[in-house]
């Protein structure tokens, strides 16, 4: 049996959702940072968000279902902590799709540019921590509602 | 002493930090003031968990012995944890576990990025992981000190006896030994001393701005970071922590 490509292999990846954002792929969220060929064993690199995110051992099932449910026999997952996984890493269409969502995506400024319910520009931080690791808490002051900010590191 | 046994030392004292601080700023879950304080509080744990993971991991790897960080985590003693003495320390109320978390936010958000640049690369990929997570968490307890610290009455009288109970275990931080000069030498991590002066200029212009008084007493509590006589409380965790290995040896998840 000849391998697959390494490129069916990413859109197979593309298709697999993040648990904590499905409306984002794995791609998208820019956690794979390689898919090799290692003699007959795919060899798929992930680095994590953050160090204690609850969902790293999640996402690696996910990835690992995915790929046995496409007739990967075997499969290894390496995990790669440098360079340090960033929020530029995000793709362009990743970022809007949050937006869409209703998640702030992140910005170089450090805070959100608009509501994503509203679009309006008077907001404010309630809490550097939001429903996940990788989130600040925000609040429009126009639309008077609270949303997600992805922390841009 | 040689190489390999310095870092095995400075793994499981990264690792034991990491490990002792997260666990009790998780004790917190369920029981912060308010809600924003106890997600906050709980994901800064969970950085710290995961963070322990990869310090406990290297220490494991370095060992040979076919451990796990698990193995390290769960089924050792209190007196084989090097951890400081600062991080065991009860929480005490949110003033005191905002000001501990300062404290050693500050002093991670300078030594990290000095290890984001050793020689032996996984301590380097670690560090450089772990010093983007400090910094954000130097940003949040170093603006809660100085709300708390110039807030009310109240919150500044809890805030200035917190300062004054935790910092006589601050100064164990740069109680160094062999180890930490054969790791220097070898470019594996910077020398704790080289911090100094980085760190107590931080320390200050955030206490100052909080209009605490910075204890003059230059007496410190030592004996976790070497393991030669952790505080009572350590056990106390330890047995709360460890409860479903005591319980359940071997037990799997």
């Amino acid at each position: 049996m000849t391998n697959v490509s390494v490129e069916q292999v990413w859109d197979w990846l593309e298709a697999v959702p993040d648990p904590e954002m499905p409306v984002i792929s794995l791609v998208d969220l820019g956690i794979i940072r390689n898919v090799g060929w290692n003699g007959d064993t795919l060899e798929v690199t992930v680095t994590p968000t953050y160090s204690g995110c609850p969902a790293t051992s999640l996402i690696n099932m996910e990835i690992e279902t995915a790929l046995r449910n496409n007739g990967i026999e075997k499969l290894k997952l390496k995990r790669q902590l440098s360079p340090a996984w960033t929020t530029d890493w995000l793709t362009e269409s990743g970022k809007a799709k949050l937006e869409q969502y209703g998640i702030a995506p992140p910005q170089p400024s450090g805070g959100p540019q608009r509501c994503p319910h509203c679009g309006g520009s008077h907001l404010e931080k309630i809490s550097q921590f939001g429903s996940t690791p990788c989130k600040a808490h925000w609040r429009c002051k126009e639309c008077l509602e609270p949303f997600d900010y992805f922390k841009c590191i | 002493m040689d190489l390999k046994e310095a870092l095995e030392r400075f793994a499981l004292r990264m690792g034991d930090n990491t490990l002792v601080l997260g666990h009790r700023v998780s004790e917190w879950c369920g029981h912060a003031p308010v809600l924003e304080e106890d997600i906050a509080l709980a994901n800064t744990a969970l950085d710290l968990i995961g963070q322990t993971q990869f310090w406990l991991g290297l220490a494991a790897e370095v060992q040979e012995e076919g451990k796990t960080a698990d193995n390290l985590a769960f089924l050792r003693d209190a007196w084989d944890f090097r951890n400081l003495l600062l991080v065991e320390l009860p929480n005490g109320d949110f003033g005191r576990t905002l000001m501990r978390q300062f404290l050693f936010d500050a002093w991670q958000s300078i030594y990290l990025p000095r290890l984001a640049k050793s020689s032996d690369e996984r301590v380097a990929a670690i560090a450089e992981k772990a010093s983007k997570e400090a910094a954000y968490h130097v940003e949040r307890s170093a603006d809660t000190v100085v709300g708390l610290g110039d807030g009310t009455e109240e919150s500044h009288a809890r805030m200035q006896k917190a300062l004054e109970y935790l910092w006589p275990y601050v100064g164990e931080i740069f109680a160094t030994d062999e180890a930490d000069d054969i790791l220097a030498e070898a470019g594996v991590a910077v020398h704790p001393e080289s911090l100094k002066d980085e760190f107590y200029d931080l320390v200050t212009r955030v206490l100052n701005e909080a209009t605490l008084d910075i204890p003059q007493d230059l007496f410190f509590h030592k004996g976790g970071r070497n393991g030669v006589c952790h505080t009572e409380h350590l056990g106390h965790m330890l047995t709360e922590m460890q409860w479903l290995q005591r319980a359940y040896p071997g037990a799997t998840w």
